[in-house]
């Protein structure tokens, strides 16, 4: 049934995801990062899917779709963010630190 | 190979290809390494009795949301950024709060729901998952009397009906939304 490992794989990756965020400063990587952390999650539904219910796959399909429509929202957002700042460098976007 | 080796197979598989895709300096290989985590998800759904969402998986993340991720990478010309890590104060903080998050992680990780079985009440003794919820079909049971599709199309169209319906107004307003966002001028 593989319930343990999968839940421990899932817990892995998200914190990866976590680092990456932490660590890198390119906002295109960051919005990878995030991918990743919703990747994790949706491994953990799926596990829980195989004795708590299929619900959980159900939820696998929204999170897909709020994550398709994140990915479509940002990378616009980081389009206008390019053409104003010429980077995509977090240190260079910073308006509201004054 | 048994089901067990081709699952520590394909996690040790995704867990270093998402090493990798946080470390690559390149952002496009970044990108293609995310995409071999996805892929190797996708074989470890279909172990864990969810062909379905492995196929979405396939279709929706690898294919779709990573080429959006590689046209825009590509249309701004970034794949070459310099070195984007952040200062060495930064990295121990975040080696930190990742460290905590692990081990609270693997501590949530031993609340199994045999242990929510013993939590609820239920039949202490016989630690089985089915004990604590024993309504609904589960991924392991439902295919067999109605097939993979079938089996998640049923609470998908009965119970979760109008959040599925809604997700199309979600959809129509992040295409309407990026959209307006990227155009230069309205």
């Amino acid at each position: 049934m593989l319930l343990g490992p999968a839940l421990l794989l899932s817990a892995v990756l998200f914190t990866i995801g976590v680092a990456g965020v932490l660590l890198r400063r390119n906002a295109i990587v960051l919005f990878m990062c995030v991918e990743l952390m919703l990747n994790a999650v949706n491994l953990t539904f799926v596990a829980f899917s195989q004795v708590l219910g299929l619900g959980g796959q159900v939820i696998v399909f929204f999170v897909m779709t709020v994550a398709a429509a994140e990915a479509a929202v940002g990378l616009a957002i980081i389009l206008a963010v390019f053409r104003h700042t010429r980077s995509v460098d977090l240190k260079n976007i910073n308006l509201l630190q004054g | 190979m048994s089901a067990e080796v081709v699952f520590y197979l394909m996690a040790g598989f995704a867990v270093v290809s998402a090493l990798l895709c946080i470390t690559q300096r390149n952002i496009i290989a970044s990108a293609m390494w995310l995409v071999s985590t996805m892929f190797s998800l996708a074989g470890i759904y279909v172990l864990l009795n969810a062909q379905f969402i492995a196929a979405i998986q396939v279709l929706v993340y690898a294919g779709a949301v990573m080429v959006l991720f590689l046209f825009v990478i590509m249309l701004l010309n970034v794949g070459r950024g310099g070195n984007d890590l952040r200062g060495a104060p930064v990295r121990l903080v975040a080696m930190l709060i990742g460290g905590a998050l692990l081990a609270q992680l693997f501590f949530l990780g031993r609340v199994t729901p045999g242990g929510m079985a013993v939590l609820r009440g239920a039949a202490a003794g016989s630690g089985s998952p089915m004990d604590a919820f024993p309504a609904g079909q589960t991924a392991l049971t439902a295919p067999a009397a109605q097939g993979v599709v079938g089996a998640i199309a049923e609470p998908l169209f009965r119970q979760y009906l109008v959040p599925f319906e809604l997700t199309s107004l979600l959809l129509l307003t992040a295409a309407v939304g990026a959209v307006v966002l990227a155009k230069r001028k309205l």
